[in-house]
């Protein structure tokens, strides 16, 4: 639990910086304070937040608003999947349900990435110092906008992308297959956000896409003996 | 805004993501055998974050050679092996002062 709390600290930060974003966002649009302070504490999920207040902001059909949650979301399925390879025997059916929760894309990266198999009690300490984050820094930003100095706010956003260039490069240095299809995803999805013409496809949808088609491409060249 | 439509609306969002999250996790319970199927999911997570980085990252301070800066402070201490915490609060210190250097000249 405690190594999970101490490996939680830059989710923590990162989560602090955009959650506060989020707060700002959300309370802009004419939601009151304590509703979206709720869906933080309940939904612990970027993209699908933001697309969800905006329609919650326009009065949208309520089948819009899950289906738009299913779609954002839909990359999460695919994480579980992949981490209920990854735990020991500890994650019973009733851990699983809790830790379930806290399954979102930085705490999920960083629980795969551990050499062995995680326990409950792991998954509980980061998600829990994230959960915080995220709260705390939702709380911040819909209260007050202007906290934390522009300038301060803004060197905090890299947090977050620092962790995964921190997951990901040791291991690519390590193993070649990592690079080249961590390398592939990353080539594919700046042509694919980037290139005039197929922008409008959305942000979610394109990174599933794209981190989906690489992962394929790896399986296929570089099949794993032992994983 | 009502109080109940708010809440009803949330209350969906909530279920909905959570469903995603949990049903997996729950209901597979053992090893998976199939070698592509095993492969896939070792790369998932190292896809999917590398394509978070970029071109994300890029866009997400107030220039992008701030955020080149951030970027190559990020990688180079990543390869020398250094914690998370270490890289993650090098590279927004470092955006910091590129953010100030970079404000001199503007």
């Amino acid at each position: 639990m405690k190594r999970g709390l101490r490996d939680g600290i830059p989710i923590f930060l990162g989560y602090l910086s955009v959650s506060f974003s989020f707060g700002i966002a959300a309370v802009s649009k004419a939601l009151p304070v304590w509703s979206v302070i709720l869906t933080s504490l309940t939904n612990l999920t970027s993209a699908g937040q933001l697309a969800g207040v905006s329609l919650i902001a326009v009065f949208a059909g309520i089948g819009e608003l899950a289906l738009t949650q299913l779609i954002i979301n839909i990359r999460y399925a695919l994480m579980s999947l992949s981490l209920s390879q990854h735990v020991d025997a500890s994650m019973t059916t009733g851990h699983r349900l809790l830790c379930a929760f806290f399954m979102t894309d930085e705490i999920f990266a960083l629980c795969r990435a551990q050499e062995k198999p995680v326990s409950n009690r792991y998954m509980y300490g980061v998600g829990l110092i994230s959960a915080f984050g995220w709260g705390l820094g939702t709380t911040l930003g819909a209260l007050a906008g202007g906290i934390l100095p522009e300038t301060v706010r803004i060197a905090l956003n890299p947090a977050l992308y620092a962790m995964f260039i921190a997951i990901v490069l040791p291991q690519a240095k390590k193993e070649r297959a990592v690079f080249w299809v961590a390398g592939l995803s990353a080539g594919l999805h700046c042509v694919v956000r980037l290139a005039p013409g197929i922008r409008a496809l959305s942000p979610g949808f394109a990174l599933i896409l794209c981190a989906v088609a690489a992962a394929c491409v790896g399986a296929w060249l570089f099949p794993k003996k032992e994983v | 805004m009502s109080v109940p439509y708010l809440l009803s609306r949330i209350a969906v969002m909530a279920l909905v993501t959570y469903l995603i999250r949990m049903l997996p996790f729950v209901l597979v319970r053992r090893k998976i055998e199939n070698q592509f199927v095993r492969s896939f999911l070792y790369y998932i997570p190292y896809t999917v974050l590398a394509a978070m980085v970029l071109p994300d990252m890029l866009f997400a301070t107030s220039c992008i050679w701030s955020a080149v800066v951030g970027l190559a402070v990020a990688a180079v201490l990543a390869l020398l092996g250094k914690k998370l915490i270490t890289v993650a609060l090098c590279a927004c210190a470092s955006v910091y002062i590129a953010e100030l250097i970079l404000g001199l000249f503007s």
